[in-house]
């Protein structure tokens, strides 16, 4: 049986509540034992031809980490990226499950769809993927998909992101049907009619540019309609890419009345601000779009307070078709996969988030709240494992990307932080 | 004197100094269109595209005329004849055009930083001659050019724009262009029409027409879309011709010397009446004129040997 000890890293677990100097051993693709560096003789194992050893000494040592809102394209747009490039961009970015969405052609609203991503993933993938269905059939807002089935196929949730469920007597039905399922629903909150041909955020640099804007009110209006119907249904509603101060209001008031509402943030809504966007780079566009510094900072509180649970990338690659055009034909959506934890570093050397909360932000978190075994370095556990370089500097190459597509905001950018190494049950997938 | 840029996109990017230089060019070729012989040499064997992704004759006329003037070769490309509707992109489009060697590519597209995204693929100028709601430079131009013509400067002047801000690229650039000469602009419309934020330009925003028409030395007036009644921008043309039109009542309150303007085409009876817009104050037509002359300051700044590199 294959046997792997991760030495003299800093290890962060935050399920285990664990942070300082640890040795792994895993055996069988999963967590054998966790021990103090300090007092582990160590060497039992060394020098025995079957065992891979990896030193960690002056890194960092976390859970995989798990990205709950990507997009891999395939089935439909391999053009853009494929079941295998998106995996090989997660496990570059130091993520070692990661949830798909359902917009794929043909739309991951049946179990062959399912079946079909989930084969491709065990053939291909380098890291797990676990495919999210369909709300509605066609992701059209008008008559629910076979919700069970898919979670029969290996659906772990259920969205039309990209779009909200704009109906709301069907939002009711969807989100009273998958408590019966037992399946969480992450809603796209956007109200379309206040969207309308909006294509940035609404406010003085939209003004500046001359482009129509998109109200912060209709994220936060939409917010409120499914917290609202969430708790007249029940269901576990999760709230994705959640850009506006008005949304965090909305869920904190939910949480503290207790209902059962999570939420995430990407790493570009807290980074980047709508002043982003003026020089037309259609690399900043995307949907919900980037928002203002009040904003950014209420997202950045939020996720200190816990309002928000955790972060997750929405990777939306598009290829130089969607984004080489004009600004307001240009496809929403930037790729994301592997500058997360990189972008998201800053967040503690400026004391927004501590590490181990970072951490627990990109794993366990995001498994909570979409019920995975994931995030844990717990004995037993698969041994999803990330190591990460604090200290290492790099710039946001594009040609060095291993996405299909290379729309990424932080291109040209200096990071502080890289992931160095990706482990998926206890094989190394990624090596930098 | 030169224009040390290769493309005109925006009044926003333009100094004090490089507007004066356009109108003081603008003024010494405007005598040009008074000739019998209506044209001179200078930008012979230079070829200007003109690429226009929106209805236009005013300035797409406009355009094409101050080039032949210049002794330029004017082509002209509209959407209905291009092959646009073969489905190229803007930027294939852009660059099969620009193989054929043009000094300068004319674009009006009604997605706001076309022009922008154009001039960075582009070796040749690039004038913007309108994209969506962001600017409108020549319009400007030619707007301060013929305030400045009338007055003899724009320093202090206090200039009222109203209509459909929002929607506007003509208010925009006038903001940026009539601010950075030294003038106060006041933009009035219905709270609706008026976009966030739109004091971080440079202007007084209000939605009474009164406060900016009282003591203005400019009125400019904007074109509104019949259309926006329809997204309930405002409930009716009847309704906002009597809040916003500028008529004779209305104009009582400006200074005696007012100057009314309008970017043209105009709506009679809607956000001008026919008294005003026909009227002593009017300088509509001599806006027209004055384009012309604008535009060839335009192209000769931009192509007449008088950039570094050249």
């Amino acid at each position: 049986m294959k046997r792997v000890v991760i030495r003299g890293g800093r290890v962060i677990d935050p399920a285990g509540n664990l942070d300082g100097l640890y040795n792994i051993y895993v055996m069988g693709g999963r967590v054998a034992r966790i021990l103090p560096a300090e007092s582990d003789a160590g060497g039992v194992d060394a020098g025995s031809p079957d065992v891979e050893l990896i030193d960690a000494s002056g890194l960092l040592v976390t859970p995989g980490l798990v990205d709950i809102h990507t997009h891999l394209r395939e089935p439909g747009f391999e053009y853009k990226e494929t079941i295998k490039t998106g995996t090989g961009a997660a496990a570059a970015g130091g993520f070692t499950t990661i949830l798909c969405m359902a917009n794929t052609m043909p739309v991951n609203d049946n179990q062959s769809v399912t079946r079909y991503i989930i084969k491709k993933a065990q053939a291909e993938g380098a890291v797990k993927v676990r495919p999210v269905g369909a709300v509605s059939c066609g992701l059209k807002g008008e008559r629910l998909a076979e919700i069970a089935e898919l979670k029969e196929a290996g659906c772990v949730a259920v969205s039309d992101d990209g779009f909200p469920v704009a109906n709301p007597n069907l939002m009711r039905r969807a989100l009273e049907y998958t408590r019966g399922v037992g399946i969480p629903l992450i809603t796209h909150a956007e109200d379309p009619v206040i969207t309308g041909s909006g294509v940035m955020n609404e406010g003085s640099v939209s003004t500046m540019l001359g482009l129509r804007g998109i109200p912060a009110a209709g994220e936060a209006s939409m917010v409120a309609r499914d917290i609202m119907l969430a708790e007249l249904a029940g269901g576990r509603l999760h709230i994705a890419h959640v850009s506006t101060m008005g949304a965090v209001e909305c869920i904190r008031r939910a949480k503290e009345k207790g209902l059962s509402v999570t939420a995430e943030v990407t790493p570009h809504h807290l980074k980047f601000t709508d002043e982003s966007l003026s020089g037309y780079n259609t690399d900043f566009k995307m949907n919900p779009p980037l928002r203002t510094q009040k904003d950014v900072d209420a997202l950045k509180e939020a996720l200190k307070d816990g309002t928000i649970d955790c972060i997750a990338t929405d990777h939306a690659p598009h290829s130089v078709i969607e984004k080489d055009v004009e600004f307001v034909s240009a496809a929403n959506g930037v790729i994301g996969l592997e500058t997360a934890f990189s972008a998201l570093y800053p967040l503690v050397e400026e004391g927004s988030l501590t590490l181990p909360e970072l951490v627990g932000l990109m794993t366990l978190n995001p498994s909570r709240a979409m019920n995975l075994d994931s995030g844990t370095l717990a004995v037993g556990a698969p041994a999803d494992i990330t190591i990460i370089d604090l200290e290492k500097t790099w710039v946001v190459e594009p040609g060095e990307i291993k996405s299909r597509s290379k729309n990424t905001p932080f291109a040209g950018l200096e990071m502080k932080s890289r992931v160095v190494r990706t482990i998926v049950d206890g094989d190394t997938v990624y090596k930098g | 004197m030169k224009l040390e840029r290769k493309d005109l996109l925006a009044i926003k990017d333009l100094s004090a100094g490089e507007i004066s230089l356009l109108l003081d060019t603008a003024a010494s070729f405007k005598e040009i269109s008074e000739r019998e012989i209506k044209k001179v040499p200078t930008l012979r064997g230079k070829t200007i595209i003109n690429l226009f992704y929106e209805p236009s004759t005013r300035t797409r006329t406009s355009f094409e005329i101050a080039a032949k003037r210049m002794s330029a070769d004017a082509v002209n490309i509209s959407v209905s004849t291009s092959s646009v509707v073969k489905g190229e992109t803007l930027k294939d489009t852009a660059m099969n055009l620009e193989a054929m060697r043009p000094g300068c590519i004319v674009i009006r597209h009604c997605s706001a930083g076309t022009p922008a995204m154009l001039a960075g693929y582009l070796d040749c100028s690039v004038v913007n001659a309108g994209d969506g709601a962001h600017e409108h430079p020549s319009q400007a131009l030619l707007d301060i050019f013929t305030v400045r013509e009338k007055k003899g400067f724009i320093e202090g002047l206090k200039v009222a724009i109203i209509g459909d801000i929002a929607h506007s690229r003509v208010a925009r650039s006038n903001v940026y262009g009539f601010t950075k000469l030294g003038a106060e602009v006041t933009v009035a419309g219905p709270p609706t029409m008026m976009p966030p934020g739109m004091e971080t330009l440079g202007c007084r925003t209000t939605s009474d027409p009164m406060e900016a028409i009282s003591g203005a030395d400019v009125i400019i007036m904007l074109r509104i879309q019949m259309e926006r009644q329809k997204e309930s921008f405002f409930p009716s043309i009847r309704e906002y011709a009597k809040l916003y039109g500028l008529d004779t009542m209305k104009l009582k309150e400006a200074k005696e010397d007012v100057l009314i303007m309008h970017p043209g085409p105009i709506n009679r009876g809607v956000e001008i009446s026919s008294e005003v817009a026909d009227g002593p104050y009017s300088l509509i037509l001599e806006q027209v004129t004055n384009g012309v002359a604008v535009r060839m300051a335009i192209f000769y700044l931009l192509l007449g040997g008088a950039r570094d590199d050249e």
